[in-house]
């Protein structure tokens, strides 16, 4: 019998109203078939030995009691969750960045990282948007969505966007900070190709519907006379 | 300057606030200097104040209040959704509404529509210039 099969338990005792049951205790208890398990076993509720506890190890008096008394910290029973993705934003939504060197930019949606960001690409050949990581709260999801079912976005992950771990040198200045500077500048070509496979199922789809293109190349902007919270976005 | 608008049974008019804003009623009784008995086919029929309601020109034929059937019987006949949304002032709200539930991206199009619109006038403008050379 697979445990996904049990049907919901009903409860016994309905309540006729909050603290009063249907049934009293002693046809509870005729109706929790205790009588039958006396009877099993010979007139006597079925009983197991205690389970021998372990003898603890003797403890030490502590060597040190501190002077005031210590306060415990309050139990904190909360557990971090992933953040809640807007049900506006779904894979392959267009949306307005709102902050940042990218500002004003439409951008389209890949997916959620687990540490909430979302993962979002420009394309880079329309807009000039790399693959990047953005804060929903800076976000403005519009209700423009893009086919996304060409492209594979399973290998990106927080990871890979996290800064480059340098191996520690020795200290010296001169030579040390003109080489340094040589190899923070250049994108690693891996990261390029990544981008490339990306963005070419995505410019496929986005060049299917007209003027999207334009679109996805233009920025946002408020103009006079629009009011954002009468906007559809 | 008389009045062309009068208040009477069967006379059609738009909901200007509440709940109902933006409805078409039909007045189907009066009930007091203030307060006019209002119907419609996708509502119970119930009072309203006159200054909740902005007369129209349309006015159907039907008895004090009547059944709901033969209210929207008496709708279909003089074919009132025809005519509102004809007249001016129908096909002006239903621009706005169409203007306020506009996309981010339908809101684009229409700025390069316009552009593209206002191109075509100025190129037909200066061809017109040239030739009178005034």
């Amino acid at each position: 019998m697979a445990p996904q099969q049990r049907k919901p338990h009903v409860c016994r005792n309905p309540d006729l109203i909050r603290g009063v049951g249907k049934y009293s205790r002693s046809k509870m208890y005729h109706k929790r078939g205790l009588w039958a398990i006396k009877a099993k076993n010979g007139g006597a509720f079925p009983k197991h030995e205690k389970q021998a506890v372990a003898a603890a190890p003797a403890e030490k008096p502590p060597k040190f009691y501190p002077a005031d008394d210590v306060k415990k910290p309050l139990v904190n029973k909360r557990k971090a969750r992933p953040t809640k993705l807007r049900a506006s934003i779904t894979p392959g939504t267009v949306l307005i960045i709102l902050a940042g060197r990218f500002k004003g930019k439409r951008v389209v949606f890949l997916k959620q990282l687990t540490s909430g960001l979302l993962l979002v690409t420009g394309p880079f050949k329309i807009n000039g948007v790399p693959l990047r990581r953005v804060n929903q709260s800076y976000v403005i999801a519009t209700s423009t969505k893009v086919d996304i079912s060409g492209v594979n976005v399973e290998k990106f992950d927080d990871k890979y966007f996290g800064k480059k771990v340098e191996k520690k040198k020795k200290k010296g200045e001169g030579e040390f900070f003109e080489a340094e500077k040589e190899e923070k500048n250049t994108l690693p070509q891996d990261k390029k190709d990544d981008q490339k496979s990306v963005d070419a199922a995505l410019i496929q789809s986005i060049e299917a519907v007209p003027d999207l293109k334009s679109y996805l190349g233009a920025r946002f902007s408020l103009k006079a006379g629009m009011k954002p919270h009468e906007l559809v976005f | 300057m008389p009045f062309k608008r009068y208040v009477e049974i069967g006379r059609v008019a738009l909901v200007n606030y509440g709940k109902d804003y933006g409805k078409l009623v039909v007045i189907v009784d009066v009930i007091d200097q203030n307060r006019a008995l209002v119907d419609a086919p996708d509502m119970v029929r119930g009072q309203m104040n006159f200054k909740r309601l902005t007369l129209t020109d349309i006015k159907i034929d039907i008895k004090r209040v009547p059944n709901k059937k033969t209210l929207v019987a008496a709708l279909e006949a003089a074919d009132v959704k025809n005519k509102w949304e004809s007249s001016s002032w129908g096909r002006k709200l239903i621009v706005q509404k169409k203007r306020a539930s506009l996309n981010d991206f339908d809101r684009f199009k229409i700025m390069l529509a316009k552009i593209k619109k206002a191109g075509v006038v100025r190129q037909e403008l200066s061809k017109l210039k040239k030739e009178t050379t005034c």
